[in-house]
């Protein structure tokens, strides 16, 4: 299966993953760390074990970045 | 407003910019722009803004000079260790224009006074270094309807995005801030000093180019760089009909503080 994660075209060997198998499989080590964008759509949490990914889809994982200051 | 002699010269480099010219350098001396934040992000968004002859900064920091800050907060030198930030900051940015009308807040932005500080500015600078006043700032901006930059660090990261009234917004790509301990802070995780000014300096340049009215502006998209690698990459957003501020059914209708982050080193090692 070819999936664009991150602007970037790879082939996973996960058929049917949903997208919380593909964070772990990423090695996002908490789900909390990230927002995903699905197609376009930012998913809500509670959408990662129900939705499975398929051929072709576009997943960005955002990561939070909360330094600036201190 | 006319230009005098020596602002000609001083701006020339500006004015002879066929997107900025004479005109363009008096909207910059007439503009007014907030910086949250006298740190990584804020210091080099406020030294550039200053040598472009924004007429009037704004500077939010409760923060005192830390000798751990000036390894990129360049702003501020040595022998401001232990002063307040804005104070340190000021002195700097009236060394360098006499045109900068400086403004000081010495505090943190919390929900009972933000709206009475961002009133007054066209466009305002997020440099801020935890969540809660992230979220702060962009629900104040999107419920008082101004402009601002978003900016975030971390090791050889840096993403950011300019919101305007009626674009994403913050929120619309991260709903709600993420627990206490699943983000490290720069503090913890530490920070290239360089990232802090690549990243500062775009946000200026944000506010320049919004003055300015030129140019396309970092709205409906997040700008992600890695500096370890120097990749740049945009990921294209829009406005989540599910947001919970600017969707179509906010759920956020005033301001609210989240709590503050405690910059517990015991997180890092019980993690």
């Amino acid at each position: 299966m070819k999936l664009f994660i991150n602007g970037q075209e790879e082939t996973v060997s996960l058929e049917e993953a949903s997208i919380a198998e593909l964070l772990s499989h990423k090695r996002v080590e908490m789900p909390e760390m990230v927002s995903v964008e699905y197609n376009g759509r930012f998913l809500r949490r509670d959408e990662y074990e129900r939705i499975r990914v398929k051929d072709g889809d576009r997943i960005e994982f955002l990561y939070f970045m909360g330094g600036g200051s201190n | 407003m006319n230009l005098t002699e020596e602002q000609i010269e001083r701006y020339s480099r500006h004015i002879i910019l066929k997107d900025v010219g004479g005109a363009g350098q008096e909207k910059i001396l007439q503009a007014k722009v907030l910086i949250i934040g006298t740190g990584g992000l804020g210091a080099p968004a406020a030294l550039y803004l200053a040598a472009a002859g924004v007429g009037t900064i704004g500077l939010v920091d409760g923060d005192t000079v830390d000798l751990s800050n000036l390894q990129r907060q360049v702003i501020h030198f040595t022998a401001d260790v232990k002063r307040l930030k804005v104070d340190s900051a000021r002195e700097k940015i009236e060394a360098l224009n006499p045109d900068v009308k400086v403004v000081t807040y010495p505090e943190r932005v919390h929900a009972e006074n933000i709206a009475a500080i961002i009133k007054d500015y066209d466009f305002i600078i997020d440099g801020t270094d935890n969540f809660p006043a992230k979220f702060l700032i962009n629900d104040a901006c999107v419920l008082h309807s101004k402009p601002f930059s978003h900016g975030g660090i971390l090791r050889f990261d840096g993403q950011t995005m300019t919101y305007l009234p009626g674009s994403a917004c913050y929120r619309c790509v991260f709903n709600s801030p993420p627990p206490k301990g699943a983000v490290p802070t720069c503090s913890e995780a530490g920070i290239l000093g360089a990232v802090a000014g690549m990243l500062g300096t775009i946000q200026a340049a944000e506010a320049l180019r919004y003055i300015l009215g030129k140019g396309k502006l970092l709205t409906n998209r997040l700008l992600i760089f890695n500096a370890l690698d120097m990749e740049y990459r945009q990921v294209n957003i829009r406005q989540n009909p599910e947001c919970p501020i600017c969707g179509e059914r906010p759920i956020i209708t005033k301001l609210v503080d989240y709590e503050q982050p405690v910059c517990d080193l015991r997180s890092r090692y019980h993690a």
